[in-house]
């Protein structure tokens, strides 16, 4: 590989902030026809190094190279001139217009007098959507597409130039895994075809699955690289985080209490039906499947946001109505949502108030609300939940991922529940805050809370559960004890393979 | 964290830093350019202005609050009018007649009665529909307008109360009722907005409404409370202001809605919810008539001053933007 130049360079790349050193002299490089993954937990400055490469931010040191030519990177048009093209992790496409003008966006083939030159642009778009194997023609409008399509369109807006590299950013955020392996063949075919790739994600299993070469990024400098097929989760866990983490199950024998919540015959609409389950006080129950199995609806339905077409929910053995999510806080159930940011905190209120949102009407002292007795609670939970923060008046906008998750966790546990849900508990959380959080799921079932997870990520639902329960379109498959349950067993169970014999 | 808080600080003075510049700006140019020979920053002539701030100012409060539960009211000029016309033709009514100077306090309870149950309708169509407050309210004044001309068509309603102008002028330690008016509702939904729940709950709504609903916050009612809440300030403007000058002319009160709005954008209160300050509001209902005394101070007409407070708005809302912006550059590390 020596032999041949890189697609791209970049060389002592240094950035700064006001008062930080975001990048400290990284150097990278990406061969023609490589998937070179870049790794780093939140913070470490992949976000930072990209924006440098895409010329949205200009190095205080440093050199790009473009084989090996040196290059100055003004703005992210004169990036894609040069053939480093970008599919970012939140897509930037406009729904009202069709495929073949979103990958031609701003360049769309033009006649005399300014008028669109339609018929290249659905010839010439068309061409890359085939391509690409895409199901879908250019004419296709691109709001009604999924979000793996959208993903496609993306791509092949990318291949309207001559790309020398191709930089893929979280790009399986949101992909189930049938959707992942398309995407995966896509990288290949750009593989082959000698474009270098570099791929960002927090995902292990996908990192070994298609990269050639890992670098790792910690706290702003480069900390290595390695060969993939030569390496392992944990040396590359290590360079990530200083340290080996202990990713291995640590299911002891629960300490089982009464039956918490039960739930019969439960169903709503074509989301989900006939879903029967319990939990016990003191257990963790993983729901695991695809995305759209209905784990997210079923939640949701727990907590009044949805209203059920039939079945009925018992808490500690009595029959309970929801129909808001005011009843189920009043009955005890919490929800820590799916989308921390969009669902479940404030960003522009302090970390008090968004602690002590759900109560805040309990702690009045006469008309108004009762400083000391906020402080109190957010004092407490934040010393229990380990939240790092300088103070109350910190806006929780600021704080990073898991603590932001930490705080929404501290408001239900305030308010003192018998079941708590947690859907997705560490999505874009780091490596070492996982853990963290991991630990606090199994903390709480300890002492003594019925508590669901829903995940999307295997090992975590069984890292963290007692029992997992698999779910495939809408439907309960199959319930396994945390003895019984392993990845092949479960990844069987999600892709709606019954294996009632095995069982 | 340095920067971000000279940050805040800059931002959250800004207006008052404003209001400075005014003062002093207007004390040195009146000093060569104006006619008269009083002193722009004259006692009386400050205490004019806070009076004639009032009725503006009032219903900004309530734009405030409507806003920083992330709605607008647009309708809050067609319901100053109908308020006023309420207010003085109520007093004429023949069931109310005999009671002598009592009917004041009546026709003033339905002036307000008015301004909340208008207030009520655009919170419970904004509510039950689920309709942007936008096209509500839009709705809502060209409707609330309406009655307005249906009452009286295009004739002016009249009806001068001499105790009714004696409360109006009626003075306490120099400050006349309207600028009392003004103060004591400032501080008092000031009050509202920061230490109460409802308060509270209305922020967490404006800056983000889903949170607000996972948490249990029925973001229904609270929306309708503040939208009776301008209805009401809407109405208590029109008291102020028609108790001295008993004649409402059917299109009184139009574009005070734009008016209130620039006061309120000027004090810092975001469009989209979730942020702004009363007393920041208070700021900028002060900076803006200061700005239209001042510039009459040194001799420019209504034109002019209207094509600088437009100007200074969009400036305003521009530093603001710059200002946000950098902020976000130093979080994206």
């Amino acid at each position: 590989m020596s032999a041949q130049t890189p697609a791209l360079r970049l060389e002592g790349i240094v950035k700064t902030f006001p008062g930080v050193r975001a990048l400290d002299g990284v150097s990278f490089s990406v061969m023609p026809g490589e998937v070179h993954a870049l790794m780093g937990e939140n913070g470490a400055g992949k976000s930072t190094l990209m924006k440098v490469l895409g010329g949205i931010h200009q190095p205080n040191e440093g050199r790009i190279f473009i084989e090996e030519q040196p290059t100055h990177m003004g703005s992210p048009l004169e990036a894609k001139a040069k053939g480093v093209v970008f599919i970012h992790q939140e897509l930037s496409l406009a729904d009202e217009l069709s495929a073949a003008e979103n990958i031609y966006l701003g360049e769309l083939p033009r006649k005399s007098f300014g008028r669109v030159d339609w018929d290249k642009l659905y010839a010439d778009s068309g061409a890359i959507l085939e391509r690409l194997n895409c199901g879908f023609g250019p004419k296709t409008l691109v709001g009604s597409l999924s979000i793996a399509n959208k993903q496609m369109v993306e791509i092949a807006r990318a291949l309207t130039v001559d790309a020398k590299a191709v930089i893929f950013d979280e790009p399986t955020a949101s992909l189930t895994d049938a959707e992942k392996s398309v995407l995966f063949e896509v990288i290949a075919d750009l593989k082959s075809r000698g474009v270098g790739i570099v791929y960002i994600s927090h995902r292990m299993e996908e990192i070994f699955r298609i990269s050639d070469r890992v670098s790792v990024l910690r706290d702003g400098s480069y900390r290595g690289t390695l060969n993939t097929a030569e390496t392992n989760e944990d040396e590359v866990t290590q360079l990530m985080i200083g340290r080996s983490l202990d990713l291995t199950r640590n299911i002891e024998p629960a300490n089982l209490g009464d039956i918490a919540l039960e739930v019969r015959g439960l169903s709503c609409g074509d989301l989900f039906h006939d879903v029967s389950f319990n939990v016990r006080s003191g257990e963790v129950v993983g729901f695991y499947g695809l995305v759209g199995a209905g784990r997210t609806e079923i939640a949701e339905t727990l907590f009044g946001l949805r209203n059920p077409s039939a079945g009925t929910i018992l808490l500690d053995g009595n029959e309970v109505r929801i129909h808001s999510p005011i009843d189920a806080i009043t009955s005890g159930i919490s929800l820590v949502p799916e989308d921390r940011k969009e669902q479940g905190l404030v960003l522009g209120m302090n970390c008090r108030d968004n602690m002590t949102l759900p109560q805040v009407g309990d702690l009045t002292a006469g008309p108004f609300v009762s400083d000391g007795a906020e402080i109190a609670i957010f004092d407490q939970y934040r010393d229990k939940l380990e939240i790092k923060t300088p103070g109350w008046r910190q806006k929780v906008g600021n704080l990073s991922g898991g603590n932001q998750q930490k705080i929404v966790i501290g408001k239900w546990l305030s308010m003192r529940p018998r079941v708590l849900i947690v859907d997705e508990p560490t999505r874009g959380i780091d490596v070492g805050s996982k853990a963290e959080i991991h630990n606090l799921i199994r903390e709480l079932a300890k002492s003594g809370y019925a508590v669901i997870v829903i995940s999307s990520e295997m090992p975590e639902v069984l890292r963290v559960s007692d029992r997992v329960i698999a779910m495939f379109h809408g439907e309960i498959i199959r319930e396994f004890t945390a003895e019984e349950v392993n990845e092949d067993n479960l990844v069987q169970a999600i892709s709606g393979i019954r294996q009632d014999k095995v069982a | 964290m340095q920067t971000e808080t000279r940050k805040r600080l800059i931002k959250d003075s800004a207006i008052w830093g404003f209001i400075v510049l005014e003062l002093v700006f207007f004390s040195v140019a009146g000093h060569y350019l104006s006619l008269s020979e009083n002193a722009f920053m004259d006692l009386d002539n400050m205490l004019l202005l806070l009076k004639q701030s009032a009725p503006i100012g009032i219903i900004a409060l309530g734009m405030t609050i409507v806003m920083i539960n992330g709605n607008i009211d647009l309708s809050v000029g067609a319901t100053f009018a109908l308020s006023a016309i309420v207010l003085l033709d109520s007093m004429t009514w023949p069931m109310f007649a005999g009671l002598g100077d009592w009917v004041i306090p009546i026709a003033w309870g339905l002036a307000l009665l008015t301004g909340i149950v208008l207030g009520a309708i655009n919170g419970l169509i904004v509510w039950k529909t689920g309709v942007d407050a936008f096209i509500v309210t839009l709705g809502s004044m060209l409707g609330f307008r309406g009655l307005v001309f249906m009452y009286n068509g295009e004739q002016p309603t009249f009806n001068l109360n001499w105790t009714l102008v004696d409360f109006a002028e009626a003075n306490i330690l120099g400050l006349e009722t309207p600028t009392l008016f003004l103060l004591v509702c400032t501080v008092l939904f000031w009050l509202l907005m920061t230490r109460t729940v409802h308060g509270r709950n209305a922020y967490a709504i404006g800056d983000n409404r889903e949170a607000a609903v996972n948490a249990g916050i029925r973001v229904g009612p609270h929306m309708m409370i503040n939208f009776m809440i301008i209805g009401f300030l809407a109405a208590l403007s029109s008291i102020v202001f028609y108790s001295a000058s008993g004649s409402v002319n059917p299109n009184d009160g139009e574009l005070y809605e734009l008016w209130a709005i620039t006061a309120v954008v000027l004090g810092g209160t975001k469009l989209t919810g979730g942020k702004g300050s009363l007393i920041a509001t208070f700021g900028g209902v002060i900076a803006i008539q200061l700005l239209r005394k001042g510039l009459g101070h040194i001799g420019a007409d209504t034109a002019m001053v209207n094509l600088v407070i437009g100007l200074i708005l969009i400036a305003v809302l521009y530093m603001d933007r710059q200002l946000n912006r950098k902020g976000q550059g130093e979080l994206k590390i």
